[in-house]
């Protein structure tokens, strides 16, 4: 365990200093991206691929990470009006709040509402929760358009200080939280497989029934695993309108975050932590190149249609072809 | 204040007008979600399918957008016959609906999603017909006809559906389905066959909803999605697959729907239905008039 989070910090370590050679900002926009969708494509993957409950809200949990720095960032801004005058200089301390702190604040936010979500939905076949998150989406994009606080329809600006100190541009900065933030993911899902927490919910994916006859508390763990992966996406969303600079709900809800973070552990393969990251490496890389040769209308159909194709013909992702091909070889 | 009651009236009627037609919409997904266990969630997309291919023929050979959905309906009755097959080879024989089928729905779902934007692109499109300015005035309540003869089509639709389904043996057979599917094969009937011809009806009364739609309000490719969270509460709320139970929950939602756009403002309405499904699902999820 200790050794493997060692080896992930070294690798994603040695990706940034690589990147840093070059010193070309638009590697760490497109790497900002990528690592992101790493993000996500694992916290999906601890709900949907080891406890086999889909979630199409992720846009939702992450647009919720996003506008919880934005509500954050407005406040901070807006000090003097909002606070009492004896209280003003502690929060004119504190504020702005450091990103780490905002993707702390993200995570807890997202993952109350999975939580929520979950309770409501989870007691009921899987079909309702997954209609549920859908739903989510729509509706939480609704409250964002009528809370004029994080800046309704028409959007927030958020302002990214040009450098940070020590490290050189905010990008890089903020490619790098991303950087730790994919290895924390990643370290978890890891843990979680090889755990009891793992076992349990392999268990409710399989079969839901026996489990909770063998005495599997599957609630509590299904429960377990909607917090987990709502928080982490919302962790994820939380540095976004730093990336972004301008946030406006048809970005932080766009339908692309819930297609890609299914479509990539789906791609790669739901089983292990590996799949996920295989997949979000070769269909953001895929995305990075497509959109910038051909257009992004193009990228996410692509995207739509290399998912109904790995639905259809390799159920178990690239991990699952490659498996296949590790076992016949052995059997000869 | 004087409570505006004129307002609330027309508001109402507003809202009943508005739920015939979204008993059209969620018709085909009580047959594929309710009756047929096939969580379809790619129907919205059929409709708005449906509603460009009106507005296509109306656009270029001013044919009227229900006649065109009332003659294609063979076409996409067929179309959701294949589409069955292929789910039920791919993920319902291995057994596998409910992770991958689902995926294979959402990724059907978007990808005519972003067809459409790419053949039609994002401006809104309507249809021209003789009845969509005119409205009927009965002292203080206004009918617009573009509201009416949508509600008029859904109810005649929604009708011969259920009449389809309790006096036929294809229908009865659909209902038998979702219940036992071994007692069905004593009756020496196919139950995949049943199942694909009742998906088939399912997407064909999709585009015809998708006629009504485009007449009732000017549609662009991802006004499916405020459909998803209406349609699946409107049929859990329905009691999953009872056809009664599914008009009444439209009405229902339709009515609330249009009083909160009313007197709230009309970009509240999409949380509506939402707050429906939540309710629903927490205190009762076997719906209003369900088994």
């Amino acid at each position: 365990m200790p050794l493997f989070t060692g080896i992930a910090i070294v690798v994603a370590l040695a990706i940034f200093a690589v990147l840093r050679v070059p010193n070309i900002e638009y590697l760490f926009v497109a790497g900002y991206t990528i690592v992101q969708y790493i993000v996500l494509a694992t916290a999906w993957n601890i709900l949907g691929g080891y406890c086999g409950y889909v979630n199409f809200g992720s846009a939702a949990f992450f647009a919720l990470g996003a506008y919880s720095t934005v509500a954050l960032a407005t406040f901070g801004n807006q000090i003097d009006d909002l606070v009492p005058e004896s209280m003003a200089p502690f929060f004119h301390l504190i504020f702005p709040l450091p990103i780490p702190i905002l993707i702390v604040f993200g995570g807890i936010v997202s993952g109350i509402v999975g939580f929520g979500t979950g309770y409501l939905t989870l007691r009921l076949r899987g079909a309702f929760f997954a209609i549920a998150t859908l739903a989510l989406s729509v509706v939480l994009a609704t409250l964002v358009v009528n809370w004029d606080f994080v800046g309704g329809s028409g959007g927030a600006y958020v302002v990214r200080p040009g450098e940070f100190p020590g490290l050189g541009s905010y990008m890089q900065y903020l490619f790098l939280l991303m950087l730790g933030l994919a290895v924390f993911s990643v370290v978890i899902a890891r843990w979680i497989e090889r755990s009891r927490l793992g076992f349990g919910f392999a268990a409710i994916r399989d079969d839901e029934l026996a489990a909770e006859a063998s005495g599997v508390p599957t609630l509590r763990l299904k429960l377990i695993a909607t917090t987990l992966s709502g928080a982490l996406m919302g962790m994820a969303g939380a540095p976004f309108p730093y990336y972004i600079g301008y946030l406006a709900p048809a970005s932080a809800f766009g339908l692309e975050y819930a297609v890609n973070s299914i479509a990539m552990p789906l791609i790669g393969g739901t089983t292990s932590w590996i799949g996920p990251v295989i997949g979000t490496i070769l269909l953001g890389t895929l995305q990075q190149v497509t959109t910038v040769t051909i257009s992004s209308a193009v990228n996410v159909l692509l995207v739509g249609v290399l998912l109904i194709a790995f639905v259809i013909i390799a159920p178990n992702g690239i991990v699952g072809l490659v498996q296949d091909r590790l076992h016949a070889r052995r059997r000869k | 204040m004087d409570f505006p009651f004129d307002l609330l009236i027309n508001a109402i009627i507003a809202g009943l007008l508005l739920g015939g037609f979204y008993a059209a919409v969620t018709a085909g997904i009580s047959i594929s979600f309710g009756m047929l266990d096939i969580v379809n969630i790619a129907h919205p997309a059929f409709i708005i399918l449906g509603s460009y291919i009106a507005y296509f023929f109306n656009i270029n050979y001013h044919v009227d957008p229900i006649l065109t959905c009332l003659l294609l309906s063979p076409v996409f009755y067929l179309f959701g016959t294949g589409i069955y097959q292929v789910y039920y080879l791919s993920f319902e024989k291995r057994g596998q609906q409910s992770l991958r089928g689902l995926a294979f729905f959402f990724g059907v779902l978007f990808v005519t999603e972003v067809l459409l934007l790419l053949v039609f692109g994002v401006d809104y499109r309507y249809v021209q017909t003789s009845y969509i300015g005119p409205s009927l005035h009965y002292g203080i309540v206004d009918l617009p006809l573009r509201m009416l003869i949508p509600c008029a089509g859904s109810l005649l639709l929604f009708a011969g559906l259920q009449l389809f389904i309790g006096r036929t043996f294809t229908g009865r057979a659909v209902l038998a389905v979702s219940q036992d599917q071994l007692a069905l094969r004593l009756m020496a009937a196919d139950p995949i066959r049943i199942k694909r011809i009742a998906f088939g009806i399912s997407i064909a009364v999709a585009a015809m909803a998708g006629a009504f739609l485009i007449i009732i309000q000017p549609v662009e490719p991802s006004v499916g999605r405020e459909y998803i969270g209406r349609v699946f509460a409107i049929c859990v709320l329905g009691g999953m697959g009872s056809m009664p139970g599914t008009l009444i929950a439209a009405m229902l939602l339709g009515v609330v729907e249009s009083i909160t756009a009313t007197f709230y403002g009309p970009s509240w309405a999409p949380a509506v239905s939402f707050g429906f499904l939540l309710l629903t699902l927490a205190f009762r999820p076997s719906g209003l008039l369900g088994r």
